[in-house]
């Protein structure tokens, strides 16, 4: 399984077709305490680039896109009742969505663990 | 992921083109604080977190450092009688040692600033540090520079330029305006605030609300109010800025003290129901509308010598067309400044002028300006945001409870 970031703080786990979304690290470390969460419902088709999810820290509300094509398998419930895991998880069990890639070839375009990092430490 | 809006985006309306270093500014870097530009000046806007230093606040003392605000002080002769030609509080009947809310009024009756207004003892040396109120700048020709009192008035930092402007154009000559640059401006909030800052400025905790006065801290004049922007009982404390670092410190070496960021200052006055200038309050709004009506004085109202006296109360006597609320949101989801209140057609009626999570109280508040009719505390109302409604009913402020330690409460 292979990790990607986008320049948008958004990661993605690929496992075969399937990719799991979430926000880095440094991305709520940024937001702050996030006290709501909303993810998408499956089913639903997304292009890369599109607001998929919303974010809302004490101090700002923020979007979540999509770092690639796809169509939701699965929102994480599990944010709805607890939305501070993705300040005490941000890149595991904090997770926002489960999708099917539809274009796998757009991951050529992300950046890997190592190349996000080197940009964050540019911000 | 990206911001839809943030305090620090709301700010920028009314950012100075300068961005200045306030005394505290590396104090607050080395404190682990993050800063953003504000008013002109770069702030910290949290240290561990928003949700932790609120809480801090409500439970123990918080330190906040208000630096950027705009400390004047006004003297001369008639100067009770000059401030109540842009203020519609009693001035003049404000006793040595006590302050009052107020607004600086527009022609029109609209509001361009909210700020304190305090009388200092007559027949003292100044609170101030020498070099703020120069013997030179009383007028010469009025042996008793004091004739008629002095008032001490904090005003926003992100209007205090515009502010003395309007003051020099409208005041008459008699009146001096000093601009104290080289005070800081430290707040202490909390239920421990006050007792914890006695044991090192001694005596201060024989203020009562809404009063001041003139202490030392290790031989460091002080002037210290027992007032603030939280809802909780605490001090504001100008000190000379070259003592700031110092004084910052020793309030840190009191355990019930941990400094406090500009983020939770926001959502601590948000649920104490106070307004904010540039979002809850501007030049559109009048103090009947801003639901402010305490800060019209009854000798004043009966005077009706204020500017926008006559608009300010038909509006008092017969209604704002809309007036600023309350709000408790239903859900999760805070709905934030900007959006707008609907009606069952879908058509604005009002717009939300703050709002945020409520730390202490667990869910989304939020101030609008809603139509009289829908102003009563438990109406419910539609709130628009990003393409979805929400819910919410109007609710009496403050949303918690005030802890003021008022007279005859001691």
């Amino acid at each position: 399984m292979s990790r990607f970031f986008t320049q948008d703080h958004e990661w993605v786990d690929v496992d075969g077709a399937v990719g799991t979304v979430g926000i880095s690290e440094y991305a709520q470390s940024q937001l702050g305490d996030v006290v709501f969460v909303e993810v998408p419902e499956a089913g639903k088709q997304l292009t890369k680039g599109d607001e998929a999810a919303v974010v809302e820290s004490v101090k700002a509300a923020s979007d979540v896109y999509s770092p690639v094509s796809g169509t939701v398998i699965e929102g994480n419930a599990a944010l709805t009742d607890d939305s501070s895991l993705v300040n005490s998880d941000a890149e595991a069990a904090g997770w926002f969505f489960k999708l099917t890639l539809s274009d796998p070839s757009e991951l050529d375009g992300l950046m890997d663990e190592a190349a996000y990092a080197t940009f964050v430490e540019g911000l | 992921m990206s911001d839809y809006a943030s305090i620090i985006d709301q700010a920028d309306d009314y950012v100075e083109p300068e961005i200045l270093p306030l005394p505290l500014d590396a104090w607050h870097r080395a404190q682990g604080a993050r800063m953003v530009e504000f008013a002109g000046y770069e702030m910290p806007i949290q240290y561990e977190g928003i949700m932790a230093e609120h809480a801090w606040t409500r439970d123990s003392a918080g330190l906040f450092d208000v630096s950027h605000m705009g400390q004047l002080v006004f003297s001369g002769e008639g100067v009770a009688h000059a401030l109540e030609t842009v203020l519609p509080g009693d001035i003049a009947g404000l006793g040595e040692g006590k302050m009052r809310y107020s607004l600086l009024l527009a022609q029109d009756g609209g509001i361009l600033d909210d700020l304190m207004a305090t009388r200092l003892p007559d027949d003292q040396p100044s609170p101030f540090s020498a070099s703020d109120v120069e013997p030179e700048a009383y007028d010469p020709l009025h042996p008793s520079p004091t004739a008629g009192g002095s008032f001490y008035v904090v005003v926003n930092g992100a209007t205090k330029y515009d502010d003395v402007s309007y003051l020099i154009e409208h005041l008459p000559d008699d009146v001096t305006i000093n601009i104290l640059e080289d005070q800081a401006l430290l707040a202490v909030q909390g239920p421990k605030a006050v007792a914890a800052v006695a044991r090192i400025v001694p005596g201060v905790d024989g203020l009562v609300f809404m009063t001041a006065g003139a202490f030392h801290w290790n031989d460091v004049p002080v002037w210290i109010s027992r007032s603030g922007y939280t809802g909780e009982d605490g001090v504001e404390i100008s000190i000379p800025a070259d003592h700031a670092v110092a004084f910052a410190d020793a309030l840190l070496t009191l355990p019930e003290i941990k400094p406090i960021g500009l983020g939770a200052r926001d959502s601590l006055r948000l649920e104490a129901g106070l307004p904010l200038y540039g979002h809850d309050l501007d030049p559109e709004i009048t103090p009947v509308m801003a639901d402010l009506g305490f800060a019209l004085s009854k000798r004043r109202r009966e005077a009706a010598d204020f500017p926008g006296a006559e608009r300010i109360l038909t509006e008092r006597e017969h209604g704002p067309a809309t007036k600023r609320v309350g709000l408790i949101v239903e859900g999760r989801q805070p709905a934030r400044e900007g959006a707008e209140v609907i009606d069952d057609t879908g058509a604005t009626i009002g717009r939300l002028t703050s709002g945020g999570f409520a730390p202490t109280l667990g869910k989304p508040i939020a101030m609008a300006y809603v139509p009289l009719a829908l102003a009563a505390p438990g109406t419910r109302i539609e709130i628009a945001q990003r393409g979805k409604v929400h819910t919410a009913t109007v609710t009496a402020m403050p949303f918690i409870p005030h802890r003021y330690v008022r007279a005859g409460a001691k």
